[in-house]
């Protein structure tokens, strides 16, 4: 056992871990952040998708005690009390989701890719969301959500 | 389904096959046993016969073992469980089960399975589960034709991958009667299902369906459900299994995998006058659904077309790969593929234009209700309308002239302009679906449904459906779907039957519901039920011609509450409509193909998808964009491939090219309603038609591409390696 | 998937890493671990020991060293994408570190961890191998660098001893061309065919192309020698083994290596 300290959505956790306890498992078994869903096993699909340190990780390709020190954003850290976070919005106006599995994943991605490219092209998002699968939606009202949440200056 | 909490659950692992075909000679658990709270079971545990095929025309030799016995037919069999307290000494534990096998010569290929040399089922004498169509030939099918023309292409193996893999929980209550919660698209046939083979009363079984991420087809009950639940009751512990992508690639059931072999013959003036379609399916390892497929492939042979006379015949083999199920258009895509695939290789005999040589062929609008050589019954449809929407929404004559400048310079990136006209059939077995509405104490409404949504919208949808009967605001209106002890019965989602029969169940309900409520406000208001009428607008119920004698729906629910009569304000209705219906529509796709690298851009797909009336235009829209990238990734990214000795190697997410965003261009959906006359709705169903229009538009198109460079046919997928290989045989 | 046990050591220096791997023989490096914990979950590669190097923050730079560019092995690819001095001196690693993976990836991948990983997919190594980068390696006895024709030795393999941490990598300021195939966009390479100008010669690297990133030797000479793109091209086949693997034939990649190989330079 090894013990880390982080910060997941703004509030300090303290725990002994396992080496081989990957992140997604940390938040999803030991802190009940289920949210982050784990979609593959070859760091191909995104949707375990979370922020570390504000920039998007594949939260199944990171052993916890590798995040020890960092702060942590999942899907359950977005939103602000009722109010949906600007890209959570845009992807329920869009109809960006249809299963929603993967959702949490894009959402996340989105937020990064937002902060590093406020104004992507239709081409940067595509390629700005390579790294996240969906087999419902084929893609066509995700981007239009990230154009959407572009506009709405998310 | 992970996210359900089960207090003190027993985690199950599969031990699965490593070989695609060996006898096994022994299984060793005892250092598996040996890590703590391990316990190992294997086929001498099980008290359950074979699981499937439950087709009445498929050899019934070919059902699954739930636990594989002596012999394992694929890589993914399963010959252990595991069961441990957490998945990661299952983990660990499964490498430590030791399996002895006497590997056997794997059936691979469909063609040699067909041979029936080596047999995966020696007392069955044969490798064919079934047949379909006519093994006769008439050999004056072509009589009249001045030109006949064939070819062959498989519909590639693919893998549904549904982003939530599989997950299953059961729980045996203190009653005595059984909790199953399931990844699955069908809870009721579930319930039906689980009884049958673990021979349980249905009113033991209680089956619920969660949040389900995606099914595409393949999430009906299989093996692993039902050893979750046999081993819930055998050990009285709860337990759970949640399959791993890796395992999922090849456990969970794959589609297409059929060969097929078209013939075609008309005039030289554009008329087809007789086809004939052969199809050799790829069962795997079991004969279930995706052996009786080619029935449908069959019955939809005939396309959009008028064709005089039609041929059709197919055999279903085993081979020791992963059975094959259903899978988003399940035997249709394949009928499509395969005649719009047969009408641009006669267009190109002929030199003629390919949407010219359709308009020649297509049923005509005013022929409807019209039943084809094939013996499909349509009930309504504007094919011709659909297609010459579809070259006006793409700007055709523009792109065919930017494809004969880039001709005529001999330039390295070619342009492809691919046209695919499709009719399916869904609904296809005219089921019956239940629906129940209830006006809940504060005048709102729940409606129940036997259908299932796992991402389909059903919470929306019938939401609306109800509402606007009622007259209620939808969000008053809540959907329950997927218990079995909450709704009645239900048969669940598949086939793009949904709306049409469990939706329009739900307007019924509805309007039943009405009806009683006009006795109740009636009785309220001491006037005839028969002259009370509903302010939709409102949500009111009135006197007819005295607005100011009525009552809203919040203040019939709390009077009828105090009166205990709420429980009137309540209907189920089971619908089943007298036939199919017929969605159709005209894709058309651009693509830009590098003719040195092989490489296929796909620019645009324009899609006009008319299936009836939309209940919800946003709803429907994102159906067709899924489904449409789906048959985009059969036609240029997707093949679940094995080697020559039935190991999977394209059984990850790494291997297997399920495309991304940056692989897709956003899809240009064309609205087109054609009402059926076969539900109150008008609705036919949405979810398949996008996957079988795109898929032959793409093809066409990229062969259309290289067609001056001498390619007559490419390969699925038609990606680099394929196209270049096209090129090559054209050049040879 | 959940990788088998193992034990788990933060080294807060190179040295300290050093002396962590000498504890045991299974034990293996971890920087951003992009390739090594795929491989552990599946579990391909199971070490008994794992040495995470991830903190160590001053591996992670791009400056100036005489006339070439040196960068911190830890410097990941999201760092390579944006980085100006390299964007002036040697485009090309930032061009193909773009190219690597997905997003997600290249926030946590490494160029040292790529390159010590030694996968013949790898683009960045099949980049500095044509570079003629020099690899920095850190051991028990000291320091000492490694030529990039002496480093890939195998598939997986490199010139690293079990003991030494590769700390720094430097390439000459030079320009160059890298095109990659793909099946999809996040796909490792099919094929990809770099071509860069090194001490006034055309090198040519190739990925996939074999059991490492290669150098095409011959098509380096027949090019000294006066041979256009095209002839030039024509003789990848002397200089490359490519596999058959799932997303593609042997001879279709080395089809897809001429015309790589002849586009590349073209553009030069």
């Amino acid at each position: 056992m090894t013990s880390v300290a982080l910060t997941v959505n703004g509030s300090r956790c303290e725990a002994d871990v396992e080496p081989r306890q990957l992140l997604v498992y940390f938040l999803r078994d030991r802190l009940g952040l289920k949210g982050t869903n784990v979609g593959c096993d070859t760091t191909s699909c995104g949707a375990c998708t979370v922020l570390v340190d504000d920039e998007s990780v594949k939260s199944c390709t990171v052993f916890a005690v590798q995040a020890d020190g960092s702060e942590v954003t999942t899907v359950e850290g977005l939103a602000r009390g009722d109010a949906l976070h600007p890209v959570q919005q845009a992807f329920h106006e869009q109809h960006a989701l249809q299963c929603g599995y993967c959702t949490p994943g894009f959402v996340l991605a989105t937020v990064s890719l937002l902060k590093e490219n406020p104004n992507p092209s239709e081409t940067e998002i595509r390629e700005g969301l390579e790294g996240n699968l969906c087999r419902c939606t084929g893609y066509h009202n995700i981007v239009k959500a990230v154009q959407a949440a572009a506009r709405a200056g998310a | 389904m992970e996210n359900l909490s089960l207090e003190g659950a027993l985690t199950v692992t599969f031990v699965r096959s490593l070989l695609a075909h060996a006898n096994i000679v022994d299984v060793d658990a005892t250092a598996a046993e040996a890590l703590p709270n391990v316990q190992v079971m294997t086929a001498a545990d099980l008290d359950l016969g074979v699981f499937g095929p439950g087709f009445p025309d498929v050899n019934p030799s070919m059902g699954r073992p739930l636990l594989v016995v002596d012999r394992v037919r694929f890589v993914g069999d399963i010959i252990a469980i595991v069961i441990s307290d957490d998945s990661a000494t299952g983990a660990d534990a499964a490498e430590l089960v030791y399996v002895d096998y006497d590997q056997l010569p794997a059936v691979v290929s469909p063609h040699e399975s067909a041979k029936d040399e080596a047999l995966l089922f020696p007392e069955a004498g044969t490798n064919v589960a079934t047949r379909a169509g006519s093994p006769e030939h008439d050999e004056n099918l072509f009589d009249g034709c001045d030109v006949v023309v064939s070819g062959t292409f498989v519909s590639q193996r693919m893998a549904p991958c549904p982003l939530e893999a599989r997950s299953a929980a059961a729980e045996l209550g203190p009653d005595g009667r059984i909790t199953a919660w399931l990844s699955t698209q069908t809870p009721h046939q579930d319930r039906t299902a689980l009884a049958e083979t673990l021979g349980l009363d249905p009113a033991q079984i209680r089956v619920v369906g969660l949040d389900v991420g995606g099914g595409f087809g393949a999430k009906t009950l299989n093996v692993e459900e039902v050893l979750v639940v046999w081993l819930a009751r055998r050990l009285g512990r709860p337990v759970r299994w949640t399959e791993t992508r890796s395992e999922s690639m090849t456990a969970l059931p794959h589609g297409r995998a059929a060969s097929l072999e078209y013939t075609i013959g008309g005039t030289r003036d554009g008329k087809v006058l007789a086809y004939r379609l052969e199809v050799l399916q790829d069962c795997g390892a079991y004969a279930s659904v995706g052996a009786v497929l080619p029935g449908l492939t069959g019955l939809m042979a005939s396309g959009v077309y008028a064709i005089p006379r039609i041929e059709f015949e197919s055999r279903s083999v085993v081979t020791n790969t992963t059975p094959v199920s259903a899978f988003r258009g399940a035997g249709r895509p394949e009928a499509s593929q395969a005649i719009e695939r047969a009408i641009d290789t006669f267009a190109a005999e002929l030199g003629m234009d390919p949407a010219e040589v359709r308009r020649r062929n297509f049923i005509p609008t005013n022929a409807f209700p019209y039943t084809t050589a094939s013996h499909a019954a349509y009930d309504s449809g504007d094919y011709e309308g659909a297609l010459e929407l579809a070259l006006r929404s793409v700007g055709y004559d523009a792109l065919r002239d930017e494809q004969r400048q880039r001709r005529e310079r001999a330039a390295t990136t070619q342009l492809g302009i691919g046209i695919s006209c499709y009719v399916e059939i869904t609904n296809g077995i005219a089921e019956i679906e239940f629906g129940e509405v209830e006006i809940t104490r504060d005048g709102g409404a729940i409606v129940r449904t036997g259908s299932f949504s796992h991402g389909q919208g059903h919470e929306t949808t019938f939401a609306m459906i109800a509402a606007e009967r009622l007259g209620l605001p939808v969000e008053k209106v809540t959907v329950h779907k997927g218990d079995t002890d909450e709704v009645a019965r239900g048969t669940g989602t598949y086939g793009s039957k949904s709306t049409q029969i469990g939706g329009a169940a739900a307007r019924l309900a509805a309007d039943d519901v009405l009806e009683v409520a006009k006795q109740l406000v009636g009785d309220y208001l001491e006037a005839s039920p028969a002259d009370i009428v509903l302010d939709p607008a409102l949500g009111r119920l009135h006197v007819a011609g005295a607005h100011s004698l009525g009552i809203s729906w919040a203040d019939l629910a709390l009077r009828a509450s105090a009166d205990g009569r709420l429980a009137e304000l309540r209907a189920e209705h089971e619908f089943q409509a007298a036939a199919p219906t017929f969605p159709f529509g005209a894709h058309v796709a651009v693509v830009e193909v590098d003719t040195e690298t092989g490489r296929v851009e796909l620019r645009r797909l324009v899609a006009v998808d008319d299936a009836g009336t939309l209940i919800n235009p946003l709803i429907a829209q994102g159906q067709v964009h899924g489904g449409i990238a789906a048959g985009v990734a059969q036609a240029l990214y997707e093949d679940f491939v094995y080697d020559d000795d039935g190991n999977p190697l394209t059984g990850t997410f790494v291997g297997y090219a399920f495309p991304s965003s940056a692989d897709l261009p956003s899809w240009e959906a064309v609205e087109m309603e054609t009402p059926t006359p076969l539900n109150v709705l008008g609705a036919k169903g949405i979810g398949e038609s996008g996957t079988i229009g795109a898929t032959p538009a793409v093809h066409n198109a990229v062969v259309d591409a290289l067609a001056p460079l001498g390619v007559r046919n490419v390969d699925l997928p038609a990606n680099g390696e394929n196209v270049w290989r096209a090129l090559r045989k054209a050049k040879a | 998937m959940i990788p088998a046990v193992f034990e788990y050591e933060r080294a807060g220096f190179v040295d300290e890493a050093v002396e962590l791997l000498g504890r045991d023989e299974e034990a293996k490096l971890l920087a951003g671990g992009h390739s090594l914990i795929p491989a552990m979950r599946l579990r391909f590669s199971r070490p008994s020991l794992l040495v995470d190097i991830g903190r160590l923050d001053d591996l992670r730079y791009v400056r100036e060293h005489g006339d070439r560019i040196a960068i911190g092995a830890l410097t990941r690819h999201a760092d390579l994408v944006g980085d100006a001095m390299l964007r002036e001196h040697c485009a090309l690693i930032g061009e193909a570190a773009a190219l690597i993976g997905d997003p997600q990836v290249r926030h946590r991948g490494t160029i040292g961890g790529s390159v010590a990983h030694g996968d013949p997919a790898s683009d960045l190594g099949t980049i500095l191998l044509t570079l003629d980068a020099e690899f920095v390696a850190r051991g028990p006895g000291g320091e000492r660098a490694i030529g990039a024709g002496a480093f890939f030795t195998g598939p997986f393999e490199t010139a690293l001893e079990h003991q030494e941490v590769l700390t720094e990598i430097r390439v000459p300021k030079t320009a160059g061309t890298y095109l990659k195939h793909v099946r999809r966009a996040h796909d490792w390479a099919t094929v990809g065919a770099a071509a860069a100008r090194v001490d006034g010669r055309v090198h040519v690297g190739l990925t996939s192309m074999g059991p490492t990133s290669l150098r095409a030797r011959t098509v380096e000479d027949a090019l000294a020698d006066g041979a256009t793109p095209a002839d030039a091209a024509a003789h990848v086949a002397e200089d490359a083994m490519p596999p058959t693997d799932a997303s593609a034939s042997s001879e279709y990649r080395l089809h897809l290596a001429q015309v790589l190989v002849r586009r590349a330079l073209e553009r030069m």
